[in-house]
């Protein structure tokens, strides 16, 4: 099979529509297109029936009730949702939420929201293998604290945070749990029973479906949730967000999910196999590589490696046909290499030096081969212009010397 | 971010990688910049009797934009005098590379990459330092 340029290789950022999504969206655009809360006609009878469809689609993947599932416009609404709501209607409980340093932005700057609004927010911060653990959460949880939110995967480095064990320990202690679960969800075993999860975050766009929507699942019962809502309006979703569903989105989102649970156990062997191959070309041919993360604990189709003495963004730019995401945020205004890496205790040296190699559904071997080989024969070169490779191979000690800071 | 196509041809094509040797009296070697800010330069010269640079080598762990202004660097210093490579601005840089904003530090750089070898040289020949401003 011939490859074809440019690889996709960035499947955290987002992923294509699977064509069996598009093909199950497509009426809805058109002799379809009823209000699913008209209703008086059967236009709008036929939307709701095609929303409750796709209802217990998504709830079935984690096991949930489909009325436990509010639909958003994606998984930033949806945190926002989830620490704001939660911050708002329990606020005379307590004032104190735990969180980790290596969360979504969407969950960061929720929660220094809370901060401006009188709350206490603990950031933990995980160690090298990435993994935020229930015993991290014991510690910092406080006689005040009334919501946990932890990631289910993290977006940079994949890693699989102890969701279950936290959400066990959270509910003994009568604290809320919510889990950012946009990379997790579809792509590896969740129940929200099983889990103790109260607020779970999904987005379409991650899982092979569309754009512009996600849902937050909300517990309704041992213990019942409730939500101050951030977008009053007409009531939809049980009063938590109004505004006229999207149902097409709703639809393709509902199919995508169906096809995730289906698939799910072939296609993580899939990818862990394809992973695995990858790792070993880069690391048979190249000495001092590392993989950002714990090595097995991660996502199937997530390797960020770290390639000490080249800078990300001149990696990327020699990868020119493989799409690829920097842990350096060097083309930002900020010049600020990854703050998942830099939490984490990676030095700032080997955050501006990695690599997120995302793989997903439409990854091939091929594409595999052909990038794993491609990252190595570039690696090479740069190092052979690296005045940092020099320097190591000569011997000094490269914490030791004087940088000359700018 | 699109790369303009001098710098992609330095990123592909380096002029001058490699080095000279440091301790040799008629080089002179600079080395800017830090890894966890995610730049550093090497930029080293050598100076004939008549004080006439014949030779610039160059190595960067940075971005295109550093590699490429570094490259460049080293193309400009040959054959020039002591004084003349002091006048080589950060600014003509930019432009030769047409460098977007947010990588102008790289030509920053480069120039102080460009001054720091020049000072390396003449401290080595008890030669006067040449008035540096500050960034």
């Amino acid at each position: 099979m011939s490859l074809k340029f440019p690889i996709y290789m960035d499947y955290q950022a987002t992923t294509p529509a699977d064509p069996r999504v598009v093909e199950a969206m497509l009426p809805y655009f058109g002799e379809k297109f009823g209000n699913a809360a008209s209703r008086n006609h059967s236009f709008g009878w036929e939307a709701e029936k095609a929303v409750d469809t796709a209802r217990e689609q998504i709830a079935a993947v984690i096991g949930a009730d489909p009325r436990e599932i509010v639909f958003t416009s994606g998984a930033t609404e949806s945190d926002n949702m989830a620490l704001k709501g939660v911050a708002e209607m329990y606020k005379s409980k307590g004032k104190h939420v735990v969180t980790s340093a290596i969360e979504h932005k969407a969950i960061i700057d929720s929660a220094k929201r809370l901060e401006t609004w009188g709350f206490d927010v603990t950031y933990i911060e995980p160690p090298t293998d990435g993994i935020t653990t229930a015993g991290m959460v014991r510690e910092r949880l406080r006689d005040d604290t009334i919501l946990v939110s932890i990631m289910a995967a993290n977006n940079e480095v994949g890693v699989l945070n102890e969701v279950k064990e936290i959400g066990q320990l959270c509910r003994e202690r009568g604290v809320l749990f919510h889990t950012d679960a946009t990379q997790g969800y579809g792509k590896v075993p969740m129940n929200v029973d099983d889990m103790c999860i109260d607020l779970l975050s999904m987005s379409a766009h991650k899982i092979y479906g569309p754009k512009g929507i996600g849902a937050l699942y909300v517990r309704r019962r041992k213990p019942r949730v409730r939500l101050a809502a951030l977008i009053d309006g007409g009531g939809h979703e049980r009063g938590m967000r109004s505004g006229t569903l999207n149902v097409t989105g709703i639809v393709g989102f509902g199919k995508a999910a169906e096809l995730c649970a289906r698939e799910l156990e072939e296609e993580t062997i899939r990818l862990v196999n394809l992973r695995e191959k990858f790792k070993s070309i880069i690391f048979e041919s190249l000495d001092e590589v590392y993989v950002n993360g714990h090595e097995t604990k991660r996502l199937p189709g997530n390797l960020n490696v770290s390639f000490p003495y080249v800078e990300g963004e001149s990696l990327i730019m020699g990868l020119k046909d493989v799409a690829v995401s920097s842990g350096s945020a060097c083309t930002s205004a900020s010049l600020e290499p990854s703050y998942v890496l830099k939490a984490m205790g990676r030095g700032d040296e080997l955050a501006h030096s990695s690599i997120r190699f995302g793989l997903g559904r439409f990854t091939t071997e091929e594409e595999i081969e052909y990038v794993a080989e491609k990252t190595t024969e570039i690696v090479k070169r740069l190092r052979e212009m690296s005045p940092l490779y020099e320097m190591v191979k000569e011997g000094v000690d490269l914490s030791k010397v004087e940088w000359q800071h700018h | 971010m699109p790369y303009s196509d001098k710098v992609v041809d330095h990123y592909s094509n380096p002029r001058n990688v490699g080095s000279l040797d440091k301790k040799d009296p008629s080089v002179g070697t600079g080395i800017v910049g830090a890894p966890e800010c995610g730049d550093v330069m090497k930029l080293q010269i050598k100076v004939d009797e008549r004080g006439i640079i014949e030779d610039a080598k160059f190595k960067t762990f940075g971005c295109g934009s550093a590699i490429a202004s570094s490259s460049l660097a080293t193309e400009w210093l040959k054959g020039k005098t002591l004084d003349e490579a002091q006048e080589i601005k950060n600014t003509q840089i930019v432009e030769e590379l047409n460098l977007p904003p947010v990588k102008i530090h790289c030509s920053v750089l480069a120039e102080d990459a460009i001054k720091t070898a020049l000072d390396d040289y003449r401290e080595k020949k008890g030669l006067p330092l040449a008035e540096r401003k500050k960034h």
